[in-house]
């Protein structure tokens, strides 16, 4: 028995490293192996005009990371992309809920109409937003007209969290759909039955059972927001730096790739740790 | 949906209004950005009155039709491709236990969190000393659409993994687990069972991996080669001479072509497709 | 795991591969006028090129052109450097310029295949990023200014424009609208520069590094005052009139004071202390695979006629000597993008600053804190 137990767990396991092969090779390929360079890039040398030359290995562009300037550019960063996430957390969840438990034929056609916005050119979207955040935007005419005066939210850190909420809602709302769509609807029921009150029921089950969903979506709504940098210089006015911007910088007009490489490679290394760490959390809940 | 499912009176139309709200949220600038391709005038900020003249422009202009060209053709190669790819990762990642998974299980994040400019930078240099390393042989490679369709489809592996790893969650290994018994193959149980359980995270993947591949600009502008410009590259070189309302025109076409698309196909296939979804109803 | 070690000896590889590649540096072209040596890969930015130029010189010559485009200079220049892709011709900015020759990225030009290019005027044919006048041929040009309402020159009494409408609050106090600067390092402190009264080209040339730093701090103090930092949308906020004053391009500004027909509302003017000039000029990559066509296409661009018809199309002002009987008199006579000779005079070019260059960028970061 123990045999028969230990040659189907061979035979799973080869099955499943057949169907991860294609995908893992791939990323080996064409994502592993091009990280290496940036991992090269992050101990090179840069020369006066700019250039990154592949000796004189350092750690000098790491020394420069731990400035007070380099922190606090990432605590503001940090802090937007989490006041993006949890917006986009309260809002999508029960857009989501509402979306999953339509008819299947609605419930395609609402999923489409969801996306169909994205399938425009992104920079026009965020001109569009712009506008209606104008100071002589319709959003601030309709205050003036109302007796509130004018106001403006274009070039505040609102306006950056309402562009980066517009922009990264969808990829809250497709995983938590996914994840809501496919509830076991009965253990829901039971729940209302059993604790007769719908919060409860929520709490108890329904939350549980969309975790993996937040969590997918949480990840893919923080992380770009925290590296994003045309929301926050188009509709922010780039007063401030963030993350994204200073990581762009270093790759354009600064010409730092050694830094550069240093920043994403000590970015890249963090997230990692973090998302890891709340896997293994999640698995062992399971 | 089942009676005492449903949610209290309140609360449903809490969630109505909620949902026509984030509507609205979305597509409040869609509206902004049709009206203002009507726009007479060469700058899309500054309103010059009514006029139809970009929508005879922007189709004569071959440029931006070029771009747009290419745009969609790296975007339906790499949504493809991705979507197959990343589907099959998330299986083994969820369903199997083998060496390497837990590596692998990480290592899948790495595309969602790496700074897009850091992409950029790392594909180029890669491609360039491949390019090298191939052109010491003799043959002569050079960037082109392709090596943007290689660097969208690495990235959007990744989305895809993530969404499908999300409705994974969700379902119990027994039903399949039974379904191969039955079917005794283990792909006629996938095509049987697995695959319609899982389709609407499949969708969502390539959905996200389709909107994610349409608008980058930072990847594609470094990896680009002669001709291969695509139309986010485009509209970022444009700006530095202000956005024309052309732009606006063609990203209107762009909504139009998709919206008559997606309604064709959904009025086509009228029949829901799977019966096992509906214990939502 | 066997992938990882093919990955690990692949990495090595590319490594070695990169370590042993080299620019060829110093490459020159030898061309006849009007030879071409196959179809022309024309990598420029977007909507730089009057619509019939292209269509005309591949009737002209019988080869095709491939138009792609950048949307930075940095860019570009990753591109060429990375050398993955073959472009015959670029148009790559003043600084930009001076940073390719520097790296060995540029092919000397072969002015025998050149002949219009004495359709240059005399300025243009020995700036300071190519003293020589080898390697590139001018494209356009433009100045660095600030764009005004008329309405925000009342409020500060009518003075004679300078620098202190962004930088001395006493100024910028009087203004009741928005305040804007390029996000761009380089250009911010160059006006700073010019407003402590240095010239731009002693601070970065001569290694000043502690004007450098002054006119950090200088920009750090203006930060509070301003509205925002843009390089792209400032001109058409200046017409709606989310912006009262705004440092910006020259092209930018005339061409939305054009399209609002706002002549009467706004202006754009080079502060009395002196601005920024830049120039786009068109050069070959050392590694062009067909140079000679490039050059034909220089020289068909530096013609007098497709000159003008080249400012014509993007209003931006043309080096071209010759081509001014065929520009457009309301672009010659418009001061913002021709201006006077006096003003002229006061313009710098901003150099490729070493070391400086980096050293802007940090403390461009550190002024937006």
């Amino acid at each position: 028995m123990a045999a028969l137990d230990q040659s189907a767990a061979q035979a799973d396991s080869r099955k499943g490293r057949l169907i991860a092969t294609p995908a893992a090779l791939y990323l080996l390929l064409f994502f592993m192996i091009p990280l290496g360079v940036i991992v090269t890039y992050s101990f090179a040398t840069r020369t006066a005009t700019g250039r990154t030359v592949l000796t004189g290995w350092n750690l000098s562009s790491y020394d420069k990371l731990f400035s007070e300037l380099v922190l606090r550019i990432v605590w503001r960063s940090f802090w937007m992309a989490s006041v993006t996430t949890i917006l986009c957390l309260l809002v999508a969840y029960p857009f989501a809920y509402y979306l999953a438990t339509r008819a299947p034929k609605v419930r395609n056609i609402l999923l489409v109409l969801v996306m169909i916005p994205f399938w425009t050119n992104g920079l026009i979207r965020i001109f569009a937003i712009r506008f209606l955040l104008g100071s002589d935007g319709p959003a601030s005419q309709l205050s003036e007209n109302l007796g509130f005066g004018t106001f403006r939210i274009l070039f505040t850190p609102a306006a950056v969290v309402i562009g980066m909420v517009y922009s990264f809602l969808t990829f809250m709302v497709l995983p938590l759909y996914v994840a809501i769509e496919r509830m076991d609807w009965k253990l829901v029921e039971a729940a209302r039955d059993l604790y007769a009150g719908g919060t409860v029921a929520f709490r108890k089950v329904t939350w549980p059972l969309t975790r993996s969903g937040v969590i997918a979506g949480s990840i893919l709504v923080f992380v770009p927001s925290f590296g994003s940098y045309v929301v926050p210089e188009i509709l922010g006015g780039a007063k401030t730096m963030l993350l994204g911007s200073y990581v762009a910088r270093q790759f354009g007009a600064a010409r730092n790739f050694p830094f550069g490489a240093a920043l994403s490679v000590v970015l890249i290394a963090v997230m990692l740790i973090a998302v890891v760490i709340n896997q293994r959390a999640e698995a062992n809940r399971a | 949906m089942s009676t005492t499912m449903r949610p209290t009176k309140w609360a449903s139309r809490l969630l109505a209004l909620n949902a026509w709200l984030v509507f609205a949220f979305f597509y409040i600038p869609i509206i902004v950005l049709v009206v203002f391709s009507f726009n007479g005038s060469r700058r899309v900020n500054i309103w010059g009155g009514l006029s139809t003249r970009w929508y005879p422009e922007v189709l004569q202009n071959e440029v931006i039709l070029d771009a747009l060209k290419n745009s969609l053709m790296v975007a339906s190669i790499s949504t493809i491709v991705a979507t197959i790819l990343g589907t099959s990762l998330a299986l083994a990642l969820d369903r199997y236990r083998f060496r390497g998974r837990k590596t692998l299980d990480g290592a899948v994040f790495l595309p969602v969190i790496i700074p897009d400019v850091t992409m950029a930078v790392m594909m180029l240099v890669f491609f360039a000393q491949v390019f090298r390393f191939i052109d010491s042989f003799g043959p002569r490679f050079q960037l082109g659409i392709y090596t943007i369709v290689i660097s969208h489809i690495a990235f959007n592996i990744s989305f895809v993994a993530v969404v499908v790893r999300a409705r994974l969650g969700q379902l119990d290994p027994s039903l399949e687990e039974a379904a191969r018994d039955l079917y005794a193959s283990g792909w006629r149980a996938f095509q049987k069972v697995t695959l319609p359980l899982i389709l609407p995270g499949v969708l969502a993947g390539a959905l996200l991996a389709l909107a994610l591949s349409l608008d980058d600009v930072v990847i594609s502008a470094f990896v680009t080669g002669p001709g291969s410009t695509t139309l986010p590259v485009y509209v970022f070189s444009a700006i530095r001479r202000g956005v024309t309302p052309e732009l606006n025109a063609i990203s209107s076409l762009m909504l139009l072509a998709s919206t008559v698309l997606v309604l064709g196909s959904l009025f086509l296939q009228r029949e829901p497709k799977s019966k096992t979804n509906n214990q939502g109803e | 795991m066997k992938l990882k070690l093919t990955g690990a000896l692949l990495l090595l590889a590319l490594v070695a591969a990169a370590c042993g590649s080299d620019g060829d540096s110093g490459a020159a072209a030898s061309c006849a006028v009007g030879e071409t040596d196959g179809d022309l890969s024309f990598y420029n930015w977007a909507d730089y090129i009057d619509e019939e130029s292209i269509p005309r010189f591949e009737e002209e010559y019988g080869i095709k052109v491939e138009y792609t485009m950048y949307e930075s200079n940095e860019q570009m220049l990753a591109q060429v450097d990375a050398g993955a892709a073959n472009y015959d011709l670029i148009v790559p900015s003043d600084y930009m310029v001076d940073t390719m020759i520097a790296e060995g990225l540029l092919m000397e030009l072969d002015f025998d295949a050149i002949p219009n290019a004495t359709n240059i005027s005399a300025e243009f044919q020995s700036p300071p990023f190519d003293p020589d006048h080898k390697y590139h041929v001018a494209y356009q040009w433009g100045t660095t200014g600030i764009g005004i309402s008329y309405d925000a020159l009342e409020e500060l009494g009518n003075v004679e424009p300078t620098w202190g409408f962004i930088f001395d609050p006493a100024l910028s106090g009087m203004v009741s609208g928005g305040i804007s600067m390029l996000d761009d390092a380089p250009e911010s402190f160059s006006a700073a520069l010019k407003y402590l009264g240095y010239s731009i080209d002693e601070v970065l040339v001569g290694g000043n590094e502690e004007a450098i730093r002054e006119a950090g701090e200088l920009l750090k103090a203006t930060n509070a005052n301003l509205l925002k930092y843009d390089s792209v949308s400032y001109s058409d906020d200046l017409m709606n009139g989310e912006l009262a004053v705004a440092h910006g391009w020259s092209g930018s500004f005339a061409a939305a004071i054009f399209e609002a027909d706002a002549y009467e509302t706004h202006v754009y003017v080079i502060p009395k202390e002196g601005g920024v000039r830049w120039v786009d000029g068109m050069a070959i990559p050392a590694s062009a695979e067909h140079p000679c066509s490039a050059h034909a296409m220089i020289n068909f661009m530096t013609d007098a006629q497709n000159g003008a018809a080249l400012t014509n199309y993007v209003y931006y002002a043309s080096p071209n000597e010759a081509a001014t009987e065929f520009i457009l008199d309301e672009i010659l006579e418009d001061e913002g993008i021709y201006p006077n000779a006096e003003t002229s005079a006061q313009l710098e070019f901003i150099p490729q600053a070493g070391e400086l260059g980096l050293l802007m960028q940090d403390l461009f970061v550190e002024a937006k804190g």
